[in-house]
C-alpha cells in the first residue's frame, strides 16, 4: 500500500472549484512532483495534504489514517513535514534554535516554563544541520542567511521529526542553478536513505525531468496527466497547457541528458 | 527599426553604489541601454540584478552614481519624478492593485504622451492598444478585478500598467521567474511584439535561453559587479562566463 | 411606543457626527496604515473652532460659515500634522506611530487649554433650525433631523470621490502599494497629505456640527476617539461604509439602552442606561469574536515595514550581569540617604511598580507580538483584587499580595482567550474594550468598588507598613518578578512564543499551537501586571478606577515603546524615564502634557528604536571599531 493516498480530493472557493476531485499516490522513497500551470490547484493541494486548508470533499491518507479535518500541527504530529514556497523560518532565532524549536516541540517541551531553551538538544540540532551541510552557519541569525541556506535550514526544521512524508511547496524557487541542484541531490539522498516520500510542486523543468521519479500534471484543478518523464515530455495535452513548444527550457534538459 | 546613424544612448549607468541598510550591494556598476534595444542584466539570484531596477528608479534611499536618462541625470529624484520623467519599471513580483479592476490598474499607471528630442512621437499606449496586444485582458473586461486574476494574467497586466505611463525605456524585473514555461514562452512574444513597436526594455533575466530569445545585448552582474558585456553571440561563446555566472 | 421610536431618531442623529469622525479615522487608516490617536482631537478642535468663529460671526450665515470654517482649519491642521510629523516616521514601527499620535493628543490638548481654557463653552444653536418639528406628537429638534441628513450625504460624496475620480482611485491604490504607486510617477506624498487633510476635515465637520447640541469641553478627544475606534472596529479598518452602519448600530444600541433605562427582571434590576458608557465595547467585542475583521472589512496582510528583525537572544554578559548587580545594589542603600531625598524612596517605589507593570506588558508585546491596549485591566485586577480581599474578605496584606495576581491571572485567561483569537490592530482594540469593560465595571458598582470614589484605608501589614519597610518589600518581589518573566523569556516557552510572533505557518508546522502559546503567555503577564497593582494599592493606601483607564494603558505602552520594544531592558528602562518625566514635569508646569508629549515627540524623532534600543545599537556600532583598532 502506498503511504499517501489521495482519493477524489476537491476544494471550492465560493463556487468556484479550485480542485475538482483528484486521485494519487506516493509511496515511501518516491519523489513525485506535482507540475502544472499558475492557478491550476498545485498549492490548494499541497495546502490540503498539510492542513492548512480543509478539503470540501475526498480523502487524504497516510498509513491508512485520514488526515482530512486534521490541523496542520496534527499532520505533522503523524509523520509529515513541509518546507514553504516562501522559506517561513523564524527570523528572531539563531540557525540552530530554529532547528531546536521543532525538536523541542517534537519532544513535548514547548510548555516548559523554567529551564534554558538554549542547551536544549542543541545536539541532536547540530547533526540535523550537518545533513543539510549548515552546521557552520548554527549561531548566526537565521534573517541574515542568504535565501538558498535559508531553505534549507528550512529542510533541517523539517526533517527534525523524522518524518515518513516531506511535502515541498517550489522548493528551489528563487535560487543560484548551483544550489538547486545541491538541495535536490541532498533531498534525492534522504530519499533513499531514510526512505523518504516526497512531493513537491516545482516550475523549474530542469528540476523536476531530473529528480522526480514520477510526475503529475495538474490543470483547472484536474489531473490531466501522469507518468514518467519522458511520459509527461511528450504528453500533447501537457505540452499545450503547460509546456508549450519548450523553447524556454529544452537546451539544458538536452544538455542535461547529454552530460548523464 | 533602420537608423541611419548609431541610434541615441536613452540609459546611461556610471559608478552606481547602492546599500540595503548597512550592506553595501552594488559596486561602481555601469551600463548603458539604447533606443530600440532590447538588453538583459543577467546574473544569479541576490546578484544584484532587482537591486539596480530598484536603485535605478530611485526606491533605495542609499544610493551614489550617476543615471542620466536621454542626458538628463535622474540619479537624485524621487521615484515618482523618475518615473514621470518616461522611466518605467515592471517589478519582479508584479505588485498589482488587487482592490482595483484592469481598468483602474491602467488608470493609475496612466501619463501624457511624449516625444523624443528628434520631435518625433514616442510609443504612445491607450487600454484599447493594450486590449489589442493582450487578448486575454481584453476577453476578462476592464471591471475584473486584479485579485481575481491568474499570475500570468496578473504579469500581463503589470507590463500593461507600466507602459499607460507611456515610458521611453522600461525596466522589466525578472518575467519569467515563478511562472509556468508556457507563460514564460507568452512573455517571450511580449517583448518582442513591443520592440517591434518601437518600445525599448531593459530586462533582468537567469535564464540564457529566455534572454537570447529576446535581447540584442547582455550584461551580466555578480555579488554587484558587472563581470561582462556584450552581444548575445559573444555570451553564448563565452563558456567561461556562462559556467561561472549564470544558470545553465 | 412613540417615545421609542423618537429615542430611535436621536440614535440617528447621534451616528451622523460618529460617523464623521469615524471615517476620516478609517480613511487614514487605510492609506497611511496609522491608527491616528489624535483623531479625537481634531474633533475636538471642531468643536472649538466653530465655537469661536460663530461668536465673532453675527447672523445665520456667519453660524453656517464658521463650521465650513472650522472643518477646512481642522483639515489644515491636519495637513500641516502630516506633513510635519507624520512624513518622518511612516518607515517606523506601526507602535512607533501610535505612539506619535498619542504626543498629539497630549500636545493638543494642552493648546486648547491655553487658548480656550477649562470651561466648558456653550454654542450657539443654528439659525434656522432653532425649533422643533412634532413627530408622533413629540418634539424633535429640527437640528437633529438636518444632522440625519448630513450622515448619508457625506457618506454618498465620500463614496462618489473615491470611486468615480483618478484622485480617489489613486487613493485605493494606495492603500495598497505606496512604493509601486510612486515608481507609476505618482507623487504620493502630496496623495497621503491629501487624504490626511480630508480625513481631519471629516473630523473637524463632525466636531463643529456638534456645537449646537453640546458644550465644547477638554474631554471630548479621548471620548471622541474611544467612539470612533469602536466604529472603525465594527465596520472593518479602511471601509467608509463599514463605518456608516457600525455608526448607526452602535448610536442605535446606545440610544436604546438609554430609552431602557432601569429594567426588572424578577428580583434582578438592571441598569440600562448606565450600561451605555460600555455598551459600545460589548458590541465591539461580539463583533470582534464573530467577525474578526469587522463587518465590512478584510483580513489585513502583514504590514510592510514591520521594522529591521529582531536579533536573537543573547544571554546577559558579564558586564550587563554585573551592572545589574550593581544597580540593585544601589537601589539597596537608598533608604540609607533618605536624610538628603526624603522624596526618593516614594519615586523609587513607583518607578519600580512601573518597570514590572511595563515589563509584563513587554512580555506578550514584544517577544509576543501581541499588542495590548488594555493592559491596565490586569494591573486593575491586581490592585482592585488586593483591596478587596483586604477590605471585603478581611484577609492580611501577605495573603492579598499572593492572591491578588491570581485574580488578575483569571481575569486574563477570560481576556485572553478572546484576544488570542485575533491579531494586530484588532487585537489591540479588543484588549481596549476589554480594559473599558473592566474600568466601568470598577466605575459603575459602587456597593462593591466604591465606584468613582474608589476605596480607601488600604494599608500594608504593621511591619510593612512605613517608608523602608515596605521600599525592601517591593524592591525584592519587583526585582524576583523581573528575574522571573526574564528566566521565562530563555526557556522553551519564551523560545515558542517568540516563534509563534516570526512565523505562524511554520510554528504550526512543526506542532506548535501558536494560540495556546499566547494564551499562556497573556495570563503570564496579567499575573505579573497584577502583582504590580496588588504592590501599588498598598504603596498609596487608596485605588481608583483611574488605574484601571485608558490612559494607565496607554501610559504602560509609552513605557515600552519609550525603552525599546526589541531589547529585554527596555520596558525597564523606558518605565523609569517615563514615570520620573512625568513627575518632574507635573510639578513643574500646568502644561505637563504638552511638555509630556513634546517630549515624548521628539525621543521617537531621535531614537525610533527606543532607548535602549538606541544604546544597544550604539554599544554594537562601537564594537566593531574597537575590533578593527587592534
Amino acid at each position: 500500500m502506498s503511504l499517501l493516498q489521495i482519493r477524489g480530493l476537491q476544494k471550492s472557493f465560493g463556487g468556484v472549484k479550485a480542485v475538482d476531485g483528484i486521485d494519487f499516490d506516493v509511496a515511501a522513497g518516491e519523489l513525485l512532483a506535482l507540475i502544472g500551470p499558475n492557478g491550476a490547484g498545485k498549492s490548494t493541494t499541497f495546502n490540503m495534504v498539510n492542513g492548512q486548508l480543509r478539503a470540501s470533499g475526498g480523502s487524504v491518507k497516510l498509513d491508512g489514517r485520514e488526515l482530512v479535518g486534521l490541523k496542520p500541527r496534527e499532520i505533522w504530529k503523524m509523520g509529515v513535514g513541509r518546507t514553504f514556497q516562501i522559506a517561513e523560518t523564524f527570523a528572531s532565532l539563531t540557525v540552530v534554535e530554529n532547528v531546536q524549536m521543532a525538536l523541542i516541540s517534537s519532544h513535548g517541551k514547548l510548555y516548559s516554563l523554567w529551564s534554558r531553551a538554549a542547551g536544549a538538544y542543541r545536539n541532536e540540532a547540530l547533526e540535523l544541520l550537518d545533513q543539510v551541510g549548515m552546521k557552520a552557519d548554527a549561531d548566526r541569525p537565521c534573517s541574515a542567511l542568504a535565501y538558498g541556506d535559508v531553505k534549507r535550514v528550512e529542510l533541517a526544521i523539517a526533517l527534525a521529526n523524522d518524518p515518513k512524508l516531506l511535502l515541498m511547496d517550489e522548493p528551489t524557487a528563487g535560487m543560484a542553478p548551483k544550489e538547486r541542484n545541491d538541495l535536490m541531490a541532498l533531498t534525492k539522498r534522504l530519499v533513499v536513505e531514510r526512505k523518504l516520500a516526497v512531493l513537491f510542486t516545482e516550475h523549474s523543468m530542469d528540476v523536476v525531468f531530473a529528480y522526480a521519479d514520477r510526475m503529475i500534471v495538474l490543470a483547472r484543478g484536474r489531473l490531466i496527466a501522469a507518468g514518467s518523464g519522458e511520459e509527461i515530455r511528450n504528453h500533447p495535452k501537457v505540452q499545450e497547457v503547460y509546456f508549450g513548444t519548450g523553447k524556454t527550457f529544452e537546451k539544458p534538459v538536452a544538455q542535461e541528458e547529454v552530460a548523464a | 527599426m533602420i537608423h541611419r546613424e548609431p541610434p541615441p544612448t536613452l540609459l546611461t549607468v556610471e559608478g552606481l553604489n547602492a546599500w540595503y541598510g548597512a550592506a553595501h550591494i552594488l559596486f561602481d556598476v555601469g551600463f548603458e541601454v539604447k533606443r530600440g534595444e532590447v538588453v538583459a542584466l543577467m546574473g544569479r539570484n541576490g546578484a544584484g540584478k532587482s537591486t539596480t531596477f530598484k536603485t535605478l528608479m530611485g526606491l533605495l534611499e542609499r544610493r551614489k552614481g550617476t543615471v542620466k536618462l536621454m542626458g538628463q541625470d535622474i540619479s537624485g529624484r524621487s521615484p515618482s519624478q523618475i518615473a514621470r520623467m518616461g522611466l518605467g519599471f515592471v517589478p519582479e513580483d508584479r505588485r498589482i492593485f488587487t482592490d482595483l479592476t484592469i481598468a483602474e490598474n491602467l488608470e493609475v499607471g496612466r501619463q501624457a504622451a511624449r516625444r523624443w528630442p528628434d520631435d518625433s512621437p514616442a510609443p504612445e499606449w491607450t487600454p484599447q492598444k493594450l486590449y489589442d496586444l493582450f487578448p486575454n485582458l481584453k476577453e476578462m473586461g476592464p471591471d475584473r478585478l486584479g485579485g481575481r486574476m491568474s499570475g500570468g494574467e496578473q504579469q500581463m497586466l503589470t507590463v500593461s500598467r507600466t507602459l499607460m505611463g507611456n515610458p521611453y525605456l522600461v525596466l522589466l524585473d525578472e518575467p519569467s521567474e515563478g511562472v509556468a514555461p508556457v507563460i514564460v514562452e507568452q512573455m517571450a512574444h511580449m517583448i518582442l511584439a513591443l520592440k517591434s513597436q518601437g518600445v525599448s526594455i531593459l530586462l533582468s533575466e537567469q535564464n540564457v535561453h529566455f534572454a537570447e530569445l529576446v535581447s540584442d545585448r547582455a550584461y551580466v552582474l555578480e555579488k554587484g559587479q558587472i563581470r561582462f558585456s556584450g552581444t548575445m553571440a559573444e555570451l553564448a561563446a563565452n563558456e567561461e562566463v556562462r559556467r561561472s555566472y549564470l544558470t545553465v | 411606543m412613540s417615545s421609542f421610536l423618537v429615542q430611535l431618531l436621536n440614535g440617528l442623529a447621534g451616528a451622523s457626527s460618529l460617523f464623521l469622525v469615524a471615517a476620516g479615522l478609517s480613511l487614514i487608516f487605510g492609506v497611511t496604515r496609522i491608527v491616528n490617536f489624535a483623531h479625537g482631537s481634531l474633533y475636538m478642535l471642531g468643536v472649538y473652532i466653530a465655537y469661536s468663529m460663530s461668536e465673532r460671526l453675527a447672523g445665520g450665515v456667519g453660524f453656517w460659515f464658521s463650521l465650513v470654517f472650522s472643518a477646512l482649519a481642522v483639515g489644515f491642521i491636519g495637513a500641516l500634522i502630516e506633513m510635519v510629523l507624520l512624513r518622518r516616521i511612516y518607515k517606523a514601527p506601526e507602535l512607533f506611530q501610535l505612539l506619535a499620535t498619542f504626543a498629539l493628543v497630549l500636545v493638543i490638548k494642552d493648546g486648547v487649554l491655553w487658548i480656550w481654557g477649562a470651561e466648558d463653552l456653550l454654542g450657539r444653536r443654528a439659525p434656522g433650525l432653532e425649533g422643533s418639528v412634532e413627530i408622533l406628537g413629540r418634539n424633535f429638534p429640527t437640528y437633529d433631523l438636518f444632522l440625519i441628513v448630513i450622515g448619508p450625504v457625506v457618506l454618498a460624496l465620500v463614496w462618489l470621490l473615491l470611486t468615480r475620480t483618478r484622485w480617489g482611485t489613486l487613493v485605493r491604490a494606495a492603500t495598497q502599494d505606496r512604493e509601486m504607486l510612486s515608481a507609476l510617477g505618482v507623487h504620493q506624498s502630496w496623495l497621503i497629505t491629501g487624504v490626511f487633510a480630508l480625513g481631519a476635515m471629516l473630523a473637524g465637520l463632525g466636531g463643529a456640527l456638534q456645537l449646537p447640541r453640546e458644550p465644547a469641553n477638554l474631554g471630548m478627544d479621548m471620548l471622541s476617539i474611544g467612539d470612533a475606534f469602536v466604529v472603525v472596529v465594527v465596520g472593518g479598518m479602511g471601509s467608509i461604509p463599514g463605518a456608516f452602519v457600525a455608526a448607526l448600530i452602535i448610536a442605535e444600541i446606545k440610544a436604546i439602552c438609554i430609552w431602557l433605562g432601569d429594567v426588572n427582571f424578577g428580583p434582578f434590576s438592571i441598569s440600562f442606561s448606565k450600561l451605555t458608557l460600555v455598551v459600545e465595547f460589548l458590541v465591539m467585542a461580539v463583533v470582534l469574536v464573530v467577525r474578526p475583521w469587522g463587518l465590512f472589512g478584510r483580513p489585513q496582510g502583514t504590514p510592510r515595514h514591520s521594522g529591521a528583525p529582531e536579533a536573537p537572544l543573547r544571554p546577559a554578559g558579564k558586564s550587563l550581569r554585573w551592572f545589574a548587580v550593581a544597580l540593585v545594589a544601589g537601589m539597596a542603600v537608598l533608604p540609607l540617604l533618605q536624610g538628603q531625598f526624603p522624596y526618593a524612596l516614594v519615586l523609587s517605589v513607583d518607578l519600580l511598580i512601573a518597570a514590572l507593570f511595563a515589563a509584563s506588558l513587554h512580555f506578550i508585546m514584544g517577544p509576543g507580538g501581541m499588542h495590548s491596549f488594555g493592559h491596565a485591566a490586569y494591573f486593575g485586577l491586581g490592585a482592585y483584587g488586593a483591596a478587596l480581599l483586604m477590605k471585603a474578605a478581611g484577609l492580611p496584606m501577605e495573603a492579598a499580595l499572593i492572591l491578588a495576581p491570581v485574580v488578575a491571572g483569571l481575569g486574563a485567561v477570560v481576556f485572553g482567550w478572546f484576544s488570542v483569537r485575533l491579531s494586530g490592530v484588532y487585537l489591540a482594540m479588543l484588549t481596549l474594550a476589554f480594559g473599558q469593560i473592566a474600568w466601568s465595571i470598577a466605575f459603575q458598582w459602587d456597593d462593591f468598588t466604591g465606584g468613582s470614589n474608589g476605596l480607601i484605608g488600604i494599608w500594608p501589614s504593621g511591619w510593612a507598613n512605613n517608608r523602608t519597610a515596605y521600599f525592601y518589600l517591593t524592591l525584592v518581589l519587583v526585582v524576583v518578578g523581573l528575574f522571573a518573566l526574564r528566566r521565562m523569556l530563555f526557556s522553551p516557552f519564551g523560545y515558542a512564543m517568540r516563534a509563534g510572533r516570526d512565523s505562524v505557518l511554520r510554528a504550526d508546522a512543526i506542532g506548535i499551537d501558536v494560540k495556546r502559546i499566547q494564551w499562556l503567555a497573556f495570563v503570564i503577564a496579567g499575573v505579573f501586571a497584577g502583582a504590580a497593582g496588588a504592590l501599588f494599592v498598598y504603596s498609596k493606601g487608596s485605588i481608583s478606577p483611574e488605574v484601571l483607564s485608558v490612559t494607565k494603558s496607554v501610559d504602560g505602552l509609552v513605557m515600552v515603546l519609550l525603552g525599546g520594544v526589541q531589547t529585554l531592558a527596555g520596558p525597564i528602562v523606558g518605565a523609569v524615564t517615563f514615570t520620573w518625566l512625568q513627575d518632574t514635569v507635573a510639578r513643574s508646569t500646568d502644561y505637563w502634557r504638552a511638555l509630556l508629549g513634546g517630549i515624548i515627540l521628539f525621543l521617537v524623532l531621535v531614537f525610533p528604536q527606543g532607548l535602549a534600543g538606541f544604546i544597544h545599537d550604539l554599544v554594537v556600532k562601537l564594537k566593531p571599531n574597537r575590533e578593527a583598532a587592534r
